[in-house]
């Protein structure tokens, strides 16, 4: 990116610190990014999408999309059960199968993040929590960070924080890049060691792909370990032209930095197709490097059981249907 | 999830850092069954008068699969007997068909489109054997605008009072139509599906190295219950084809092919009443300003130059690029160039097929070597070529000059070649200095920019931010040695309308 290479020293948090010195100097570094075409966005998305992923190679992308999966529940009614018993799923998804990997994380609201340790113990399975007022965004900075530090607390060993949309929206970069840095913070624990902190943007809501490519470097800059699509609460969560979007500016990130960022999509992710789709794209936008659940993750509920049924297929060479999968 | 911070030796530009691509997502070959072609006969004669007749000559000519080079039919070569039958059998039909009200010739052309959409899995894989291009073009581009051609013009047949060319226009005659063998079943369709609706009847060459969509295209006739006569496909290979220009019972001709050859058909018409419109050669120009959409430019690139192996006339084979972003456009290019799929055209997955023939696969290493020779640097990514069939990989050449062969001359393969531009001026001077005049494309996120652009290019199709997008709503047509006439939209009527 010749916007970057002037001042791409290659140093952590991306040596583009400078350029967050004011509202004025991040105004101009997110508007010179080379802007989105709406119409080769999405047709190269769907042409990605027309891949056909078969026999062994569909074998490995479903193993790998399970091993991605940050199993979610994040319901007003969600309790310590509901908890425990999503955690079970996520330490044994196929019951009947043990070759079936164990899920990356199992995402919660922060008030479930103790149940959830406890029920995952030294799996090895992450506990992810959502905070900064989540979904909405919508209250003062001492409410989320406080918000941030109980979940750490708690022993949330990632953070998925929303953005202030409105903030973005209006134009109020610096603001979003404090709120960022500021959770980044309160996302260290006593031991010095941090929990992982992804950043979500509510895509649907930025509505232009400029604005996506926007989001996606001022949250790099601002010290992201990941980028993400959406809440799930909204009307439209996660596409792939958004998160092919998202892959360019991370695969750039690392060209002009040298730090290597994650994404997750998330939000209407239900079927073993879509996740073939999204996988493509990881595999020929990013390549190797990516394809690991450190770097790549489906925020996704509904989907594991597809995905369990398909690899049931697989082996069987059968369908099996609903009830052979367990429900949480 | 352990997070690993680069340290500080980290490359720290994009062709530093290759995608890396060791394999750990390999996609496992997903062909298309060849038998989904449907039967393809040992041998072909022409279809004259709604039957398939056996030729009067004795020469017969073979058609390969050019990504095995298997034998896959034999076909006639047409004599000047033939071509008489056929133009008479054409004659004879077109009374009736011209005098046809335009709602019942719409009829027939809704029928054979609706057709098309219903074979098209079986006119896809067919296409992709008989030609060499991969299976997910014929599927996804091909194949969807022949069909829709077929629905445009269908619409048209009953319009043509209100096309713009007065009242109750009238129909040409006989149409001798000589198709390549780049997009043999899309380019029959944009000569077929205008004519028929305007009320004239035709004598369609095939290409002879892809006649097999044509002879099916002409099942599909008697399928759709077409009157005989209205459609004719005569075979063979150039002498076929002039002797069914030179035909004196012809009152049309349309061609698309070179430019070469469409110059010896101008000479042999000049002085006839015979109506012509040619789509020739191009050389086109793809802009790239430094305030482009750099993702999408890379793959309006990759598609403007690589589709179809880069047979395509308005290919958008000599990239011209503003030098502020050139380092940073041909990193990107070349990384998305390294993952191209080049292979097996019946795969499901493969992006670039094979060379249509060994003519073709000759020239397109003739002309890369003089590029060479000619000082520019020649680059393509690793990749592992079949070992039968004729194969290039897809090619890219910096450093290039407007002098050099390769900036002038139609390669009519997967090699781009790239020049580039201090100032939009003299971007457009550039696009305009060559021979040709086909398409070109621009570059750039700003609205007045492309405007500007476009007004000053002297070719016929301008695209703006995307490359080699078609729709039969739309005229393409060339500028200078690229020819004459327009097909597509309400301007491609005007060719087969005596107006």
């Amino acid at each position: 990116m010749s916007t970057l290479a002037a001042n791409a020293p290659g140093a952590a948090g991306g040596g583009l610190s400078d350029v967050a010195a004011s509202e004025a100097t991040l105004r101009r570094f997110l508007h010179g990014l080379p802007g989105v075409d709406q119409v080769g966005l999405e047709s190269r998305a769907a042409t990605l999408g027309t891949r056909s992923i078969k026999t062994t190679a569909k074998a490995f992308a479903i193993d790998l999309a399970i091993s991605m999966i940050d199993l979610t529940t994040l319901e007003g009614a969600d309790t310590v059960g509901k908890v425990r018993s999503l955690c079970a799923k996520g330490l044994s998804p196929d019951p009947g199968d043990r070759t079936a990997p164990q899920v990356a994380a199992i995402c919660v609201y922060p008030d479930m993040v103790a149940t959830a340790k406890q029920a995952l113990g030294s799996s090895g399975i992450q506990v992810a929590s959502v905070a900064t007022a989540f979904p909405s965004g919508r209250a003062g900075m001492p409410v989320k960070l406080a918000d941030t530090a109980e979940a750490v607390a708690a022993g949330a060993d990632e953070i998925d924080m929303v953005i202030d949309r409105g903030a973005f929206l209006s134009g109020r970069y610096l603001e979003v890049f404090e709120e960022i840095r500021a959770v980044k913070e309160a996302c260290e624990r006593p031991d010095g060691s941090s929990a992982h902190l992804k950043v979500i943007f509510e895509t649907g809501e930025l509505q232009t792909y400029d604005n996506v490519r926007r989001a996606s470097w001022l949250a790099m800059i601002a010290g992201a370990d990941f980028i993400k699509t959406s809440t799930g609460k909204v009307a439209v969560n996660a596409t792939p032209p958004v998160t092919l979007l998202m892959l360019e500016a991370v695969r750039d990130f690392r060209a002009a930095t040298g730090t290597q960022v994650g994404v997750k999509p998330a939000g209407g992710i239900r079927t073993t197709k879509d996740a073939m789709k999204y996988l493509v794209m990881v595999n020929e936008t990013l390549g190797d490097d990516w394809l690991s659940p450190h770097w790549f993750r489906f925020g996704a509920s509904s989907l594991l059981n597809d995905l369990l049924m398909q690899r049931q297929k697989l082996s069987t060479g059968r369908y099996s249907g609903p009830d052979y999968v367990t429900v949480d | 999830m352990a997070k690993t911070k680069k340290t500080e030796t980290e490359p720290t530009t994009a062709a530093e850092q290759p995608v890396r691509r060791s394999g750990l997502f390999e996609y496992a070959p997903a062909p298309e069954s060849p038998a989904a072609a449907g039967e393809i006969a040992t041998s072909y004669g022409h279809f004259i008068g709604g039957e398939f007749v056996d030729s009067l000559g004795s020469e017969a000519l073979k058609t390969v699969n050019p990504a095995t080079e298997q034998v896959l039919a034999e076909f006639a070569q047409g004599t000047e007997q033939d071509v008489d039958r056929a133009v008479q059998a054409a004659r004879k039909a077109f009374a009736d068909w011209s005098a046809l009200p335009g709602s019942e010739r719409a009829k027939f052309l809704f029928r054979i489109a609706r057709i098309i959409q219903e074979r098209s899995r079986e006119l896809a894989v067919l296409e992709s054997i008989d030609n060499g291009k991969p299976i997910r073009e014929t599927r996804d581009v091909d194949l969807p605008l022949v069909a829709a051609h077929f629905f445009y013009y269908a619409g048209w047949a009953d319009k043509l009072d209100f096309a713009g060319y007065g009242a109750n226009p009238r129909p040409l005659g006989v149409a001798a139509q000589v198709i390549p063998w780049n997009f043999p079943l899309l380019m029959l369709a944009w000569k077929v599906a205008p004519a028929l609706a305007t009320g004239n009847t035709v004598v369609l060459k095939p290409a002879e190295t892809t006649p097999l969509t044509a002879l099916r295209f002409a099942e599909i006739c008697r399928q759709a219950g077409l009157p005989k006569g209205v459609v004719n496909i005569v075979t063979g290979d150039g002498r076929t084809g002039a002797a069914l220009t030179a035909h004196p019972g012809v009152d049309k001709v349309a061609f698309t092919g070179s430019t070469p050859v469409g110059r010896a058909i101008a000479k042999q018409l000049a002085g006839t009443r015979k109506k012509l419109s040619l789509e020739l050669g191009g050389k086109a120009a793809n802009i790239v300003f430094d305030d482009a959409p750099l993702d999408q430019a890379v793959e309006g690139i990759v598609n403007g130059i690589f589709l179809n192996q880069g047979h395509v006339c308005c290919a958008g084979s000599r990239l011209l690029v503003q030098e502020s972003v050139q380092d940073e456009l041909l990193d990107a290019l070349k990384r998305r160039m390294g993952t191209l799929r080049v292979g097996d055209p019946l795969d499901k997955n493969t992006d670039i097929g094979a060379i249509n023939s060994a003519e073709q696969l000759a020239r397109i290493t003739e002309l890369t070597s003089a590029g060479e020779q000619e000082g520019a640097e020649r680059w393509a990514p690793e990749c592992e070529l079949p070992g039968a069939g004729y194969w290039f990989r897809p090619t890219l050449f910096t450093g290039v000059s407007q002098a050099h062969r390769i900036a002038r001359e139609e390669i009519f393969g997967p090699v781009l070649s790239v020049l580039t531009f201090r100032t939009p001026a003299e971007a457009v001077e550039k696009a305009n200095n060559t021979p040709y005049g086909l398409s070109a494309g621009i570059w750039t996120e700003k609205g007045s920019r492309i405007l500007w652009t476009a007004n000053r290019l002297r070719a016929g199709v301008v695209w703006a931010n995307t490359f080699n997008k078609f729709d039969p709503t739309s005229p393409f047509g060339g500028y200078k040695e690229s020819g004459y006439g327009r097909e597509g939209g309400r301007h491609g009527l005007e060719a087969y309308l005596d107006v």
